[in-house]
């Protein structure tokens, strides 16, 4: 490849200096002795244990990963199914309307989900809690899911789909048998994201939560309120850590599952 | 694949069904929550379980009489904060979003252009923060600007100041932690467009005697403006409505629209002109929302 010169090296160099120094001190003083968070104090894993002390964080870190899973999982099969709608069920009545509700949630502004969503529970009299915090994070997730999938379904061959069905395969079937497990890496991809996402969000989160359903990143954003300690880095420290390991994981099945398309 | 089809016989293969499952879903909790905003705009706080007027009242007879008010609407046009919130979110937004471009631009050119064996590396340590929490993103930045922070202990040791420098709770903080998270939205359409582009295109133009600037100007720049625009939807439209920004970096003169929201929200308990703020942004963002939806459509077809 040419023309990679040394204005591109410098780009590089200083783009992703930007984007990981300050992850990279965050882990830092996580290890950090002294409560001072810019002081170096030598080195300690005191602030991980002093996490397993602190009760409302653990409960926060259940209810996150509670939520978290289930609505990653009900995302990503409403979010497969949306779409596979988005690319092949051609067009249908009211396809606009419903393409504008899969990008919409993707830009609009978390602060007008989360007023709209809670104003619907409160005018409805859901009680808030696990429950309407789930529904939040399974609508907006699913949007995502359904751009992943439709971009994988991009590049996916419909004669082995046609065959199938020509052979007398059902809808379903073909589904099952053929597409899913095609597509699978998209939908586990699909999946991590929904699950990241909803591990993130504090915003919606804010909103449509009760009484004893406070999220881990309400805890965190109630805890940088008051200032920057070590503890919340070395919380951070773990979510990071959490997400690195899924994230390459996940590229990992995903570059195995390539080679073995290429096997067969 | 080429029968007629019976409207019958699709409605009872499923194919409707499969259709209705996440458009139903989407019309529920997405769709029908945008009714309850509007209607609650219009009622008026009252001190009660939920803090607003009803908006039908049934009273004795069969038909309801509608207490609609605009009050929330004029308050938020008499007093000057609100206009000068969403202008000021309004600034902010385009700033960011032209800096996170000029910046985003770089970054997803020379990864682009970089030998293929490094190009998935690469993109993935783009992703890779991408998927990080965003609230800890913007923690990370309060100890590095911050008064006694990493930024001045580092710039007066080196030498280059003798005076802390005053950056966090003011503007430039937010504008760094603005271009800070949503860069990857930015880089990514940008990669995907710019990584598919003709290189055939670009040496026409060296071969023709366009210098390697112009070329950069007058064929690469156009050829990538979907990426442009699908990046800058991506940064512009939630960055109107930030909250968490502002409220952790910025200080108490940054005004943004997001936060304003949240305060009449959880600190007045004003839902009716809460309500209010969130229609007019919805109203100020529907066009840039469908102009991305359209941007989208046409890069997926």
């Amino acid at each position: 490849m040419k023309k990679f010169g040394n204005f591109n090296i410098v780009a590089l160099v200083i783009g992703f200096s930007f984007l990981y120094i300050p992850i990279i001190l965050l882990i830092l003083f996580s290890f950090n002795e002294s409560r001072l968070v810019t002081v170096w104090g030598g080195f300690s894993t005191k602030w991980y244990g002093e996490l397993m002390q602190n009760q409302g964080l653990k409960d926060a870190a259940w209810v996150t990963i509670k939520v978290a899973f289930v609505s990653s999982t009900v995302a990503t099969i409403l979010g497969t199914i949306a779409g596979l709608v988005m690319t092949r069920f051609g067009n249908f009545r009211g396809r606009t309307l419903f393409s504008g509700m899969i990008y919409a949630p993707m830009v609009m502004p978390e602060v007008i989900i989360g007023l709209s969503t809670l104003l619907m529970f409160v005018a409805l009299a859901v009680d808030r809690g696990v429950f309407t915090v789930t529904l939040a994070h399974i609508t907006f997730s699913m949007c995502y899911v359904a751009v992943v999938i439709q971009s994988r379904m991009s590049s996916y061959d419909d004669s082995i789909t046609e065959a199938a069905l020509d052979l007398g395969c059902t809808p379903f079937r073909t589904f099952i048998l053929i597409t899913l497990p095609i597509i699978l890496p998209a939908v586990v991809a699909g999946w991590l994201l929904s699950f990241t996402l909803s591990l993130d969000d504090l915003v919606i989160a804010s909103f449509t939560s009760g009484p004893g359903s406070t999220t881990l990143p309400m805890k965190i954003y109630s805890m940088v309120r008051l200032g920057v300690t070590p503890e919340i880095n070395a919380v951070s420290t773990i979510l990071v850590g959490l997400v690195t390991l899924g994230v390459i994981s996940a590229s990992i099945i995903g570059r195995r599952q390539k080679q073995n398309v290429i096997k067969v | 694949m080429q029968k007629i089809p019976n409207p019958f016989k699709s409605f009872f293969s499923g194919r409707l069904a499969v259709i209705a499952i996440p458009y139903v879903w989407l019309l529920l909790f997405f769709i029908l929550p945008f009714i309850f905003v509007l209607k609650i705009s219009l009622a008026e706080p009252i001190m009660a379980i939920p803090p607003y007027t009803s908006l039908l009242n049934w009273g004795d007879s069969w038909i309801p009489s509608i207490q609609a008010s605009l009050e929330s609407y004029l308050f938020l046009f008499s007093d000057s904060l609100y206009i000068k919130a969403y202008l000021s979110s309004l600034k902010i937004a385009i700033i960011s979003t032209i800096l996170t471009l000029i910046i985003g631009y770089s970054i997803a050119y020379s990864v682009a252009r970089a030998p293929t064996r490094w190009r998935g590396i690469l993109l993935m340590l783009v992703i890779l923060p991408f998927w990080t929490s965003f609230l800890i993103r913007v923690y990370a930045w309060i100890g590095i600007l911050k008064t006694e922070g990493l930024l001045n202990l580092a710039l007066m040791s080196i030498g280059i100041i003798d005076k802390p420098l005053t950056i966090m709770n003011t503007d430039l903080a937010v504008y760094i932690g603005i271009v800070y998270s949503y860069l990857p939205f930015m880089i990514l359409p940008l990669y995907a467009n710019l990584e598919k582009m003709d290189m055939s295109l670009l040496e026409a133009a060296a071969d023709l005697g366009c210098r390697p600037f112009k070329t950069f100007w007058t064929v690469t720049v156009p050829l990538s403006l979907p990426g442009i625009l699908a990046g800058c939807f991506l940064v512009f439209i939630p960055v109107m409505g930030e909250f968490v920004i502002p409220d952790l970096l910025g200080g108490s003169e940054t005004l943004m629209i997001g936060k304003v929201l949240w305060t009449e929200f959880f600190y007045n308990r004003d839902w009716p002109v809460a309500s209010a703020v969130a229609i007019i942004l919805l109203a100020i963002l529907v066009v840039p929302i469908m102009l991305y939806q359209r941007s989208q459509e046409k890069a997926i077809s």
